[in-house]
């Protein structure tokens, strides 16, 4: 029976090991000092471009919010998808429900890490895994810009999720494999300006991604199907290709792109729907060179075919 | 007597069969609608010159075909199914999808009665309008593939 209590003895051991790997790994991890540093002082006249792109109003204002109200971010909305529901917070300047009392240390850790001010992970279905990708300097500004909109009390509700999804510390070992910093798309020397600004407001702060790329069965995003088009997560429909495949972008020009984005008309004047009517509000509020320089982008990322399956045919 | 009674009955409700197509009749209403805003638009752009009395005429198109867009006749139980990307929840909340249309209608009327001097008075029409379409698609469209 002696190698029986081995066994038992390595099982044990290695399951230890295996728990203290576990929690070690999944640990948050904040900024180091040298990023921190170049958060620098924020510019609020810049950073309302920065919101816009970010489309922070679209999940933290209240559900339904028009006109100046969107500006009031106490959160309350429900995310109904697969792994539960998640209630955006609110991110108003309130010191106690919102996050008035955040330095921007804090903020620049909620926005390129994923981590509370009190340690916490955040749950990625705040897109800190496309914010991750932001210069820190543009953080700053956005910082600076959320400190100019008004305080609102009220704490939204938790979010409901199931097991295992409701176990924080488990989203520690998601980012090891999805939170990065760097580019989805490798673009080569020589790539014209506009391009690489528009990479950088596609894949940065417009996270366009989290709903245009399929996931896989974590919840991460198939870098191998960039923007090729999904199931969407919440409800039944899809959210298109927009890669050069996709049958919108393939037909449309960089101009019928931007045009879409500011005055949400299709060149055959259908008008933008679902989750990207609030989308398109957001874009609206960019410069002109902000959406020429998405359309441009959009047009330069490698083509897919559609990543949802085919409509089944009309009985 | 009997055989003629159900004959006639069977032919009115082939007829009928026949002729009510709600998801033709509301997505060709709506194509109509976009033919019109792409009008308005190409005068907003300067693709083709501001003409007072043409923009007027879409805009009286424009409400004319919100007029006849009666929700109960278009949006039948059931046609929610085939080739349609209506989504359900315009039966969930037949009220609410009934005010979008009604706010439209509103938009359409108030458009008309201050027929636009110029192309920026249509710019904002044109607005006010399309906010609208995106206001209802948001919520009672579905994207398929």
């Amino acid at each position: 029976m002696a190698w029986l209590k081995k066994l038992v003895g390595a099982v044990i051991v290695l399951g230890g090991a295996g728990a203290v790997a576990g929690w070690v790994l999944s640990a948050p991890v904040r900024l180091d000092a040298a990023t921190v540093a170049q958060l620098g002082p924020g510019d609020a006249a810049k950073g309302k471009r920065i919101f816009y792109a970010g489309g922070c109003t679209s999940c933290h204002s209240k559900p339904g919010a028009e006109g100046d109200a969107r500006l009031e971010l106490v959160g309350g909305l429900e995310l109904k998808t697969p792994f539960g529901t998640f209630v955006p917070p609110n991110i108003s300047q309130d010191q106690k429900d919102g996050i008035g009392a955040w330095s921007e240390e804090d903020f620049a850790n909620a926005m390129l890490r994923g981590v509370s001010p009190s340690g916490q992970h955040f749950y990625p279905a705040f897109p800190y895994a496309s914010y991750a990708r932001m210069k820190p300097a543009d953080i700053a500004d956005l910082y600076a810009f959320l400190k100019t909109l008004p305080a609102v009390a009220g704490k939204a509700p938790d979010h409901k999720l199931s097991f295992p999804f409701n176990i924080r510390r488990g989203i520690g070992l998601w980012k090891l494999l999805y939170l990065s910093p760097e580019p989805v798309i490798a673009l080569p020397t020589g790539t014209p300006d506009n391009v690489i600004a528009g990479r950088y407001l596609v894949e940065g702060p417009g996270h366009c991604g989290e709903c245009h790329t399929p996931r896989d069965f974590a919840g991460g995003v198939k870098k191998a199907e960039w923007l090729a088009g999904a199931v969407a997560a919440e409800g039944s429909g899809v959210v298109p290709n927009i890669t050069p495949d996709g049958k919108t972008i393939k037909s449309w020009s960089d101009a019928d792109i931007a045009n879409y984005l500011e005055t949400g008309f299709t060149p055959e004047f259908d008008s933008v729907g679902g989750a990207m009517v609030e989308v398109q509000k957001n874009m609206a509020q960019l410069t002109a060179d902000d959406r020429a320089a998405i359309a441009a982008y959009l047009k330069a990322v490698p083509p897919h075919p559609n990543g949802y399956p085919a409509r089944k045919p009309a009985n | 007597m009997r055989k003629l009674v159900i004959a006639i009955s069977m032919l009115a409700f082939a007829g009928t069969a026949a002729y009510a197509d709600p998801i033709k009749d509301r997505q060709d209403l709506m194509k109509e609608r976009g033919k019109l805003a792409g009008q308005i638009s190409d005068m907003v752009k300067g693709k083709t010159p501001f003409d007072g009395a043409a923009a007027l005429d879409a805009l009286k198109a424009m409400q004319a075909n919100a007029e006849k867009f009666d929700v109960d006749t278009l949006f039948p139980a059931g046609s929610d199914q085939g080739k349609t990307t209506a989504a359900p929840k315009i039966w969930e909340d037949m009220a609410g999808f009934k005010a979008t249309e009604d706010k439209f209608l509103a938009d359409t009327k108030a458009a008309v009665a201050a027929a636009p001097a110029d192309a920026d008075a249509l710019k904002a029409q044109l607005n006010t309008l399309g906010g609208d379409c995106g206001t209802c698609h948001q919520t009672y469209r579905i994207k398929k593939s």
